[in-house]
Order: structure tokens, then C-alpha cells, then sequence
């Protein structure tokens, strides 16, 4: 099929997209019934290389539609419009434990999508393939506004839709591996809420006076972004990952100074010891250490720190007292955090209270810990370096690739939505537009 | 009014110019009139705006894809009526066009929701997002081209090549206008624009060399590189089609099309002898210059034309049938009759639109029946290019399309390629 590189037509639509689009990919003008490889590559900012690629036959009329084809194998299978991101893998040769984080948000991800001749699998840096396109994928949407929050000793990053606004704002936090965050605020921003991704471990008073922050921390990020001219300060929400969600389930429901419209809570836990504040959650977790567990490969499991759930209230947050709608996602693998446990628990404790029509559970099968926006490839494990100890291990957080990919996309859509009726609220939540999700 | 301002969406927020995209306004309070309105401020420091009147439905939604524009620069169920029916700001000066300079930047459009109609410019917009429009798709190079004489811009498609290639050539307007060729390269082709005009050669023998570095270039597939040109460029193009004894396209399209020979071979002097030749330009009653006079003129004069029963590949004429700068459809009229007597005319195509002017540009520019004009002995003149804003912007959207069909057809292997 030599000459007949010229004959490959290839195209991704929408070229430049932002981070949760899906795109279509195309080949056409090939001969019917002919093996083609599509493979995506993408270099990540720390050099590493992450590749995807699935087999393909072409048609009767010499078409390749990755939206409706089915791969017959490769890094994905079956028919997956967005296999070539989320299955996405360090390519051979790569450093074990490796993740796929954009730090600079301000640039797009960029992968470059080829077509190369017949079903390969390896090799295809040393291949030229039949044609390749460079596709472009944003954190954030043009006219979005980012803005460093450095008052009241903050560390934190904020996002602003476009337009005049003003906006109801969320504050999104990590987990224990500390830093400023950004992408996920970002993307926010770029679906209409004012967003400040807050860095609470590796922050900058943190570094500087080797304490860590306490509640009053972030009671000032609420308040700061409350009084922001462009945010709604009676419509924020937070919205959580992993020991985020400690936090954000400690503050909605004691903080005298945070009311919440509503909160997003992703893979975590209200088990927590009742005074203090970060530090004494952190102890709490490590004094609870012997229950760490390893897998065949040595990997961490740290799911068994809370199990079984504590019976004693005061070691738990008292989610009965909870006034404002409260969405928990969790993944049914989870083998770093036991958030579907912790989910029953605080389900049980909202109905014996009288509060559990607040209660949104998603809760997905197969599914890890890190359940991020969609398309971010999946990994069982990677290398983690907690931000107090600075120790760096290999961290099991389960999940089977393609279901926890469905369950991000799932999720993702079902947060969007959840934030727009709480905080736009009074509206025909955004399904429209939506759609292309 | 509720609480929380409207939440304006357009997909997708960054695409190019040629793609179709979805605004949708929500969170409305429901049967509210507003007005949705786009705004470009050019690189030429002009601002441009279109804007529709519009009532939300009982969700509070307006969708601008599926609703109807009861006034404004639009009517009417029109998806792209946002970019296509923009005109100057009120306060502009008279006769400006829209061009985009500089390729390697977005067209910024701001799309905004105001309240009522008549009077929205009084009240600030409710919300707003930003909107890119690209000429170039992500990983398409942009390279000048200064030697062997000529002055240029290649553009190529991102891959490994080669590419089907084309040779761009505008209109008398002069000077190097990338846009058109960014545009293919973002659709496949290895496209370089020419300025043929201030290049103060004998334009034939300077476009001849011009097809032969796009054909030899490494990355450009030899036997598949094809000719487009508007208005004046046109000229050129037939030359190449027709009469070259060096070069053959494998395909030409011709805009606004020009076929007849000054009597000197280097063209800037072409406007003058034109001129020269009939007297005064005619102006209408708003003082516009009406060449097409001119042009019918010369069209049944002494003048030499282009020897079209010499064409050997296939030609797209595209004509606006409301061209008042050429006679462009008489033009394509008397060059169908020549290859019909020739027995060639299998080899043409035909795209006439009635109502359209002459420059009909990639799809959703905006029209405008004049514009100021530099002619290339510096002359500053109001020229009326003609055609009516909807048909002629649906003819541009049509005619793109099936432009880039016919250079697909013609510049992409067939199924059956030799190896």
C-alpha cells in the first residue's frame, strides 16, 4: 500500500476542544476491508511519552469512524469515541508509577493522532505513518480568567468564567499529595463557575513556618472568594477529591462561617477525628498505619485506615446536621480510601436524621480512587509522594481502566449538572448543551 | 430578573472559520425578549458586530441553531447569522472590509446576551463568552517562500505529506492575502499564496515558476496540484489552465472570474490600461464605482482572451450573478461557449448564485455591497462589489463546500490508485 499514502484522509473534529469534548475521528479514503492502526501520542510536560492506539477494518466505502467503529484491540477495544485519551499509557520503556497531570493550564494538552497501515502494536515511533493531525485539548475555555490568590496567606489559583458575570463560585480541593492543583478549577471556570483551586498542605505559610493550616484557613479562601465583585457570595459550593473531602464535610457542617449551597465529594471519608484540623486528621490516618496493606507487586493499600467504619461518633462528622445538598462519588474499587464504606455510613446516619433527601450517591463498580474529569487515562497505581511526610511510594488506587473511564465521564456530567441546578438553581438543568459531554 | 445571570454557551468555542457552531443562552427568566450579539474588534482596529432578536421559551432558552431572529442584522432560523451579517459598528467610517492579517492568531468574537431589543445597547450585557475563529488547524505550518524570485507563503498540513498541493492567487487588490490558503492547508492541501502583482515581473512566466516550486517541493505530490484564483488572479489561473506550454494544473478553480489579456504582460499596469481603454469608471447614483461596465465592455472588444478550447482538466467557474466590480457570469457564460465549441466543456463546471457580488470569500465573512479599495497606482475609490447579504452569504457557504469537494475529487488519489 505504498503509493497509496497520499490517498489517507484524516481528521479530528473539533481540533481544538476543551478537556471534557469529545471528538470525532475520521480516516477516509482507504480501500474497503483494509487494517489500519489509529494511535494517538502525546508528550507531557515532564517529557515522558504517553501513547493509545486502536486496530481498525475499514468499511465498504474505505471509512474508519472511531464513534461508531469497533476496535478489534490495541490499548482499548469495542467501540470507544474517546479510547485514544483515556486509554492513553506510558509507552514502553517509561518509568514505572508514572501520572498524566497537566500543570500548566494556560497551554492546551496537545496529541498528535496518526493512521498507520495494518494492526500494529509497538514500534511506531520508528514507522511513518500514512498521515497524522495535531489536535489541541484546553483546560480552559478562550476569554476564561486566571488569577493567583495570594491574600490573607493564601495559596490558591483563581478561575473566572468570561463575561461580566457575576458567578457562583466553587472551591476545589485536592488530596494528600499537596500542590496547587489547577486543571480541574480551570474547566470549571470554562462551564460558567467562578472556581480557586486551593493548595492546603505544600502551601506557602506551610513551607515557610512548617505548620500546617487549620480550619480558619479555609474558612478565609470561602470568605475571599465570597467577596469577590464577579462571585455570587451566596452561591458557592465545594467540590473535593480524596482528603478534600475530609475537609469539605467537616466545614459544611461545622463551620460557622462557611454555608454552602451544595458540595461535590469525590472519593473520601466524613471518618475523621472531631477537634482539630488538618494535622490531626493526617495523625489520625497515621496512627492507624498497621492497618496498611500491600498487593502482590508491594504496592500500598491504605483503604483498610478507616475499616471497619468507627461506631463512635465522635470520630466521625456528624453528617445529620448537614443543611445543603451533598453529591458523594465514589469508586467500588477504591483501594486507597474506603469512600463506598464511608458513603453507606453517612447514608445511614442522614436517614436516621431525617436529612437524607440532600443525599446524591453515585457509586461505580470497578472503579478506583482517582476519579478525575474525563478522558484522564487510568492507572491501578502510581508513584505518590505524600506532601508531610515526603515520602515516596507506590500507591495502589484501583479501578479496571475501562469502567473507571465510563465512571469519570458519568461522574463529570452528573457534577456539571448537580452544580447547575444547586447554583445557577431555578433553571432546566444545562442538558442542552451538556450533550457533547 | 433572576438571580443569576444567564449562562451563554457557544460549541465549540475555538474552530475554524469554515466550521458551524451552537450558541445556546440559558437561565433566562422564560418569554423575555433579548438580543444576542456578537462583537469583533479587527485586526485593523475596526469594531464589527452582528446581533438577533430573540424571546426566551418557557425554560428560559433561546437557541440561536433552532430559533427564529425576529430583527436585527439577521432574520430568521440562521446558526451563523452571528458572523455572517456583521457590519461596521455605528460611527464607523464608510466602506471598511474584514480581512484577517495575521494567521497565526484567532479571530476573537464576543458573543453577548442583552436585554430587549431596540434599545439594547443601553443597558450592559448580561453575559458573555469568547468565541476563537481559526484560519489555521493546529499543527498547519506557515512558511514564507523568497526564493527563485518569489515572494510567498507556504502553508502545510500537519503528517508526515505529501500532500495534494494548490496555487493560491487573489485579486487586484495586491499584496500577499494568506487566509483562503491557511484554510486549505487546515483541510489537507500544501497551499502557498503569491503575491503576483508588486512583483514587477511578467506575471505568466513568474506564476509558471511559482507551480513548479509547489510541485517540486518534497512534501507536495508531483502530478496533484491544482490552481485557484479570484477575480483578477483568475487571469493567471486560465493562463495556466489554457495557454502554459510549461505547467499543467490538474485542476483549476476560478472565482469571480477575469479571462482576457491586457496587452502587457506585467499586470499592475492592467488597471490603467483598462481605464485608458474606456474612459471614465462608471459610478451609480451613491458615487460607487461600477466596473462591471468596464469589464462587458472589453469582454465583446479586441482584446485578447484566454484560449479556453486549450484546456485539458477539469475547471470550476464560480460566479456571482449581482457582480457589479466584473462581469463575472457573462465571463463564465462566454467560456462555456468556447469550450462547447471546442468540444472540452465536459471538463467544466459551473456554480452561479444569484443575488451574490463578487467577493465571494470562505464561508460566514461578512458581506458588504462596497468597500474602499486601493487600486495598484494608489488610487483611493469606493468600489461596488454587489449581491445582497443572505444570498450572498449562503453562496459562499455553498460554494466552499463544494470547492473543497472538487479539489478533493480532483488533488486526493482515487480509490484506485497506481502503486
Amino acid at each position: 500500500m505504498d503509493r497509496k499514502k497520499c490517498c489517507v484522509q484524516l481528521s479530528v473534529h473539533p481540533s481544538r476542544g476543551l478537556m471534557d469534548e469529545k471528538f470525532i475521528v475520521l480516516v477516509q479514503k482507504v480501500l474497503p476491508g483494509c487494517q489500519l492502526t489509529v494511535h494517538a501520542l502525546h508528550q507531557c510536560e515532564d517529557g515522558n511519552s504517553w501513547e493509545a492506539f486502536g486496530h481498525y477494518t475499514t468499511d465498504a466505502s474505505g471509512t474508519v469512524n472511531v464513534s461508531q467503529d469497533t476496535s478489534l484491540g490495541g490499548t482499548y477495544s469495542g467501540v470507544e469515541a474517546m479510547g485514544l485519551l483515556w486509554s492513553l499509557r506510558p509507552v514502553p520503556g517509561s518509568k514505572p508509577g508514572l501520572r498524566l497531570r497537566k500543570k500548566n493550564v494556560q497551554t492546551p494538552m496537545e496529541v498528535t493522532i496518526s493512521v498507520y497501515q495494518g494492526h500494529q502494536t509497538e514500534g511506531f515511533v520508528d514507522q511513518v505513518p500514512l498521515a497524522s493531525v495535531l489536535v489541541e485539548r484546553w483546560y480552559m475555555a478562550p476569554g476564561v480568567r486566571r488569577i493567583p490568590i495570594t491574600e490573607e496567606g493564601l495559596t490558591a489559583t483563581l478561575f473566572l468564567p468570561a463575561g461580566p458575570g457575576p458567578f457562583p463560585g466553587v472551591l476545589d480541593l485536592w488530596g494528600g499529595g499537596g500542590q496547587l492543583v489547577e486543571y480541574r478549577a480551570a474547566l470549571l471556570a470554562s462551564h460558567g463557575f467562578a472556581s480557586l483551586a486551593l493548595d492546603y498542605l505544600t502551601c506557602k505559610i506551610t513551607l515557610e513556618t512548617g505548620k500546617m493550616v487549620d480550619n480558619q484557613y479555609f474558612e478565609t479562601a470561602y470568605r475571599v472568594l465570597q467577596q469577590h465583585p464577579q462571585v455570587l457570595g451566596s452561591r458557592i459550593a465545594m467540590l473535593a477529591l480524596s482528603l478534600g473531602t475530609s475537609i469539605t464535610l467537616r466545614m459544611a457542617v461545622n463551620s460557622q462561617v462557611i454555608k454552602l449551597r451544595c458540595a461535590v465529594c469525590i472519593g473520601g471519608s466524613h471518618v475523621q477525628p472531631s477537634d482539630g484540623s488538618v494535622k490531626e486528621i493526617l495523625t489520625y490516618f497515621n496512627r492507624n498505619g498497621s492497618k496498611t496493606r500491600f498487593s502482590e507487586k508491594n504496592e500500598v493499600i491504605w483503604r483498610d485506615l478507616l475499616l471497619p467504619i468507627t461506631t463512635d461518633p465522635s470520630f466521625k462528622v456528624d453528617m445529620g446536621r448537614l443543611q445543603c445538598p451533598l453529591m458523594l462519588v465514589v469508586g467500588e474499587d477504591d483501594q486507597n480510601w474506603a469512600a463506598y464504606d464511608s458513603a453507606m455510613d453517612i447514608k445511614e446516619m442522614m436517614e436516621r436524621a431525617g436529612n437524607s433527601h440532600l443525599l446524591t450517591i453515585l457509586s461505580y463498580p470497578k472503579t478506583g480512587h482517582l476519579i478525575e474529569p474525563p478522558y484522564t487515562p487510568h492507572f491501578r497505581a502510581s508513584i505518590f509522594r505524600k506532601a508531610d511526610t515526603h515520602e515516596k511510594i507506590m500507591v495502589l488506587w484501583g479501578g479496571q481502566t475501562v469502567e473507571h473511564s465510563h465512571a469519570q465521564e458519568d461522574a463529570w456530567k452528573k457534577m456539571l449538572v448537580f452544580l447547575r441546578e444547586n447554583l445557577y438553581g431555578g433553571t432546566n438543568p444545562g442538558a442542552t448543551l451538556l450533550s457533547h459531554l | 430578573m433572576s438571580q443569576t445571570p444567564p449562562i451563554v454557551s457557544v460549541l465549540p468555542t475555538r474552530g475554524l472559520v469554515d466550521e458551524k457552531f451552537k450558541v445556546l443562552v440559558e437561565n433566562l427568566p422564560p418569554g423575555r425578549p433579548v438580543t444576542v450579539r456578537s462583537l469583533h474588534h479587527s485586526d485593523n482596529d475596526h469594531y464589527w458586530e452582528a446581533f438577533g432578536f430573540y424571546t426566551s421559551d418557557h425554560r428560559g432558552t433561546v437557541n440561536v441553531s433552532k430559533d427564529q431572529s425576529v430583527g436585527g442584522t439577521y432574520t430568521g432560523k440562521e446558526p451563523m447569522g452571528l458572523l455572517w451579517s456583521m457590519c461596521p459598528v455605528p460611527g464607523s467610517h464608510k466602506g471598511l472590509r474584514l480581512r484577517k492579517l495575521n494567521m497565526c492568531s484567532p479571530m476573537l468574537v464576543n458573543i453577548s446576551v442583552h436585554s430587549g431589543h431596540e434599545g439594547f445597547r443601553d443597558g450592559a450585557p448580561l453575559a458573555s463568552v469568547l468565541v476563537e475563529r481559526w484560519y489555521m488547524a493546529p499543527g498547519v505550518k506557515r512558511i514564507d517562500v523568497q526564493e527563485k524570485g518569489l515572494l510567498g507563503t507556504l502553508f502545510l498540513p500537519p503528517g508526515p505529506g505529501p500532500f495534494p498541493g494548490i496555487l493560491d492567487l487573489w485579486g487586484g487588490g495586491g499584496g500577499l492575502v494568506e487566509y483562503r490558503s491557511a484554510l486549505l492547508a487546515s483541510h489537507g492541501f500544501a497551499t502557498m499564496s503569491l503575491d503576483y502583482l508588486s512583483c514587477g515581473q511578467p506575471v505568466f512566466t513568474y506564476v509558471e515558476t511559482a507551480f513548479n516550486f509547489i510541485k517540486d517541493h518534497p512534501q507536495v505530490i508531483a502530478d496533484r496540484v491544482g490552481v485557484v484564483g479570484l477575480c483578477l488572479g483568475s487571469l493567471p489561473a486560465l493562463y495556466l489552465a489554457a495557454d502554459s506550454t510549461v505547467v499543467k494544473p490538474r485542476c483549476t478553480v476560478c472565482i469571480s472570474c477575469f479571462a482576457i489579456y491586457p496587452s502587457d504582460r506585467v499586470l499592475s499596469g492592467s488597471f490603467e490600461e483598462i481605464t485608458s481603454l474606456s474612459g471614465n469608471i462608471p459610478v451609480d447614483e451613491n458615487n460607487l464605482e461600477r466596473w462591471k461596465d468596464v469589464g462587458l465592455g472589453l469582454l465583446s472588444g479586441s482584446l485578447r482572451k484566454v484560449n479556453m478550447e486549450k484546456v485539458t482538466s477539469p475547471l470550476l467557474l464560480v460566479s456571482g450573478c449581482d457582480d457589479q466590480n466584473w462581469p463575472s457570469f457573462e465571463t463564465a457564460e462566454d467560456i462555456t461557449q468556447t469550450m462547447r465549441a471546442a468540444g472540452n466543456d465536459h471538463l467544466l463546471s459551473r456554480l452561479d448564485y444569484p443575488d451574490s457580488g463578487h467577493l465571494i470569500e470562505p464561508p460566514f465573512s461578512p458581506h458588504f455591497r462596497a468597500s474602499t479599495f486601493v487600486t495598484t497606482n494608489k488610487r483611493k475609490a469606493m468600489i461596488l462589489w454587489g449581491g445582497q447579504t443572505k444570498p450572498h452569504s449562503d453562496a459562499q457557504e455553498d460554494s466552499w463546500r463544494k470547492i473543497l469537494s472538487f479539489l478533493q475529487q480532483h488533488l486526493c488519489c482515487s480509490l484506485n490508485a497506481k502503486l
